[in-house]
């Protein structure tokens, strides 16, 4: 499956992207992050949360949508 | 309760002191309401190690922050005798001194009003995704994270 992964602020800056298509089988989004990590060693370090479906997930949440975004700590207001 | 559709709660750089005063006057036609309230988020000129913050630069994952304001306003109407409100936060640069989010709620009386606003305040810094680039007089950055 081809997965449109978005990143946000300073997450953007670590991968030189803001978004990108990412061929991916597995079903689960703890291994869609230890695909990343591979892809992106300092990903690891950052913290942030993962969303689907516009709902914040949880590392053992299955992938059933085909866009996933990383979300770094809000600074909204 | 009748659907509310979602609403694009973004406007692109600061909100302007004339935007804030239409929005109030729009409600003088609805004479139920007998108290309103607002709160204006205004970006700060923090300083942080020697460097003062000069601007923010606001990023979000829009479609899931308009769907979380909704949430937000759906809640805030079920908790409170609300009889309108209005979210409105800013994207792109915002400089210090100038004015990035605003929250306009409306009820028929006072008690109602201080409470919701507390609450969507809360809301909004918590679970919407917007990000903040703090940018400083000398143009280096930071990430802005809300505590």
């Amino acid at each position: 499956m081809n997965l449109t992964i978005k990143y946000f602020g300073m997450l953007a800056e670590v991968t030189q992207c803001q978004e990108e298509v990412f061929a991916f089988s597995q079903e689960r989004i703890s291994d869609l992050l230890k695909a990343l990590y591979m892809k992106y060693p300092e990903l690891e370090e950052k913290e942030f949360q993962v969303a689907q479906n516009n709902q914040i997930v949880t590392t053992d949440n299955r992938i059933d949508h085909s866009e996933i975004a990383l979300l770094p700590p809000f600074a909204g207001g | 309760m009748k659907e509310r559709k979602i609403k694009n709660a973004f406007r692109e750089g600061p909100i302007s002191s004339e935007f804030i005063g239409d929005s109030i006057a729009k409600h003088q036609s609805k004479t139920s309401i007998g108290a309103h309230n607002i709160f204006l988020g205004q970006v700060r000129a923090d300083e942080i190690d020697g460097k003062t913050v000069k601007a923010i630069q606001y990023s979000a994952y829009e479609d899931m922050a308009n769907e979380k304001f909704h949430e937000i306003r759906e809640a805030a109407f079920e908790k409170f005798n609300l009889t309108c409100m209005h979210i409105y936060h800013s994207l792109g640069e915002v400089q210090k001194g100038e004015i990035c989010m605003f929250i306009f709620v409306s009820s028929p009386r006072r008690k109602e009003v201080f409470k919701a606003i507390e609450f969507l305040v809360n809301e909004v810094k918590a679970k919407v995704p917007i990000f903040g680039k703090e940018v400083f007089e000398d143009a280096t950055h930071q990430w802005k994270v809300n505590t």
